[in-house]
């Protein structure tokens, strides 16, 4: 019996473990020996060591992408709360429409990210956008949001934010209706109102669907892209002020043709999300409510 | 009587509280769908009307033909073909794959078994700028580079379905299967017949969620084929930003176009699509 367990269990696992060892497993190791190595000007490439490593630390572009990559970071984090709230209302007893809300509030999630950047490129326009044309309505002068230093990467963060607010708002409603109705009876009794209602029971009750959707939220923003390459670009006067790590990586892999330094920039992006993920990990502890 | 007596102020009161709810979120509601609004009507449009400050909300007159010129500008009928191979090779390839994995890990003891799981989890926490230089390297060197293949190839085998799919067999109760062995029942059989049609609502949330990552893969159709006949649609949308020659009339009907299917699909869908971002949310 456990031999033949063992014959079925290699027929039907084999094939993924092959795939998965060819070009996921076995990549990670080979990705790692690209990082001692230099490609040179003909193709072939040489051992050089930690020479990549080193020439990272000096690096101020790479600096300046990682502090860019921090920032959206930050920025959609902000997209918690609002999706909090969102969720909050959308659970309301009784209230009609909540399919219809959710369906909308999800557009976003199924929509190609590459078409989701051409979309607000056109709405970011400073001349003839419609965010401008709204603004100017409440007398406010907009700017050219995309290629403006000092907005470009708040413009992008804010599409992110929109793009992953219908999942976040799906998993708090799944995490809000898992609340024990009689907790709320308690409070009501007690006389508290659907705000304090919300901060003493909803927010504890559901924390740790808050911290898991922060620790997605932001390995997701460490690793912003499409909508980078998708709405700034090299030709943006707000470039430097909008390439994350990621998109450095790629232009260094794939369009510099420096494996060598992209491999050991993948390394360094690995090592961040490790550390931040640790990070938010121990920061847990004090804030999420196990029940 | 008594009882609805007591309940009709309730319900009124309540009714009328949910004003304010409404209101939030209807304005959120223009925030999310607005956008989209504007793209099709943007797709509508002339240059010229484009272009007005402020700007016009309806086209005077709709410009299907925009949708035609779309066609002019990019292979996009080809690109369509290739991201629905892209997306259809990928789906049909995990869900045989995942759900053979996934069904050993959850029933077939043997030794080592921890420990092989325990590697295929490894690579759900590996950020995947780790895999795409040697991915480009294999693929390279198997002379795939502009090909169907390259983009489906690497996307067959995943650990996220694996795992996926042996909880949900994991969830499911022995006694058939044990009913099935005394009948005779190989494993092949048992997991065929039996389990598969079982597992049905886990093999829909991965197909789902598979549609969605395949269907708006960016970065490894950008990086493997840079040939527009071989590109899938999100490459080519991305190929004509920057494009002087291009209208945004255009780039919005190209987008509508490109968008269509998997929000086709998210409609007739809905339940399964936000069960499985639900489902991928909570196990992950």
């Amino acid at each position: 019996m456990r031999r033949n367990d063992l014959f079925w269990a290699a027929v039907f696992i084999l094939p993924t473990l092959l795939g998965l060892v060819v070009f996921y497993l076995w990549p990670v190791v080979r990705t790692l020996l690209i990082s001692f190595t230099e490609t040179g000007p003909f193709g072939g490439s040489e051992f050089v060591g930690l020479a990549n490593y080193r020439e990272l630390l000096g690096d101020a572009r790479l600096w300046g992408t990682m502090v860019n990559t921090l920032k959206f970071t930050v920025v959609a984090l902000l997209g918690i709360p609002v999706a909090l709230v969102i969720s909050a209302l959308l659970s309301t007893d009784g209230l009609r429409g909540v399919r219809i809300y959710r369906v909308l509030y999800f557009l976003p999630v199924v929509t190609m990210p590459a078409a989701v950047g051409l979309i607000w490129r056109t709405l970011y326009n400073g001349d003839v956008g419609v965010i401008n044309a709204l603004l100017g309505l409440v007398g406010i002068e907009g700017t050219n949001w995309l290629s403006n230093p000092a907005t470009a990467l708040y413009a992008i963060a804010g599409v992110g934010i929109w793009l992953g607010l219908g999942t976040q708002i799906v998993i708090f409603l799944a995490a809000i209706q898992g609340v024990p109705k009689d907790l709320y009876e308690a409070a009501a009794l007690d006389g508290a109102g659907r705000i304090r209602q919300f901060w003493s029971i909803t927010l504890p009750q559901i924390s740790p669907s808050v911290f898991f959707i922060s620790v997605l939220a932001v390995i997701g923003a460490l690793q912003t892209f499409d909508l980078i390459f998708v709405m700034t670009g090299p030709t943006n006067p707000a470039y430097p002020q909008t390439e994350t790590i990621v998109a450095q990586f790629y232009q260094r892999g794939f369009v510099e043709n420096q494996q060598g330094y992209a491999a050991a920039i993948a390394l360094v992006i690995l090592v961040v999300i490790v550390a931040v993920t640790a990070l938010q990990f121990r920061l847990q502890k004090k804030w999420v409510h196990h029940v | 009587m008594s009882e609805l007596a007591t309940r009709l102020p309730r319900g009124k009161r309540l009714r009328r509280n949910h004003l304010g709810v409404h209101a939030i979120l209807i304005l959120g509601s223009v925030v999310m769908v607005g956008p989209f609004f504007w793209e099709v009507m943007t797709s509508l449009k002339t240059l010229g009307e484009t272009l007005t400050v402020p700007p016009t909300v309806l086209p005077a007159s709709p410009q299907w033909s925009n949708y035609g010129d779309v066609f002019d500008t990019l292979p996009f009928g080809q690109m369509f073909w290739n991201s629905t191979i892209q997306t259809v090779g990928r789906v049909v390839g995990q869900l045989v794959l995942c759900s053979m994995a996934g069904y050993a890990f959850a029933r077939f003891e043997f030794r080592g078994r921890g420990l092989l799981f325990g590697l295929f989890l490894s690579v759900l926490m590996v950020p995947s700028q780790l895999f795409l230089l040697p991915q480009y390297e294999i693929v390279s060197g198997l002379g795939w580079l502009n090909s169907l293949q390259a983009l489906i190839v690497p996307g067959l085998f995943s650990a996220f379905g694996t795992f996926l799919l042996r909880q949900f067999f994991v969830s499911l109760p022995r006694e058939l299967e044990e009913a099935a062995k005394l009948d005779g029942a190989n494993h092949w059989q048992i997991f065929t017949r039996i389990m598969l049609p079982l597992a049905k609502p886990g093999l829909i949330a991965l197909a789902v969620l598979d549609v969605l990552w395949s269907w708006n893969d960016l970065m490894w159709p950008l990086v493997v084929n840079n040939d527009p006949s071989k590109m899938p649609l999100s490459v080519g949308l991305a190929s004509l930003i920057g494009q002087f020659s291009v209208d945004t009339t255009t780039l919005m009907a190209g987008s509508v176009l490109a968008t269509l299917p998997v929000l086709i699909l998210f409609v007739v869908l809905q339940k399964q699509f936000i069960q499985g971002i639900a489902f991928s949310g909570s196990k992950g």
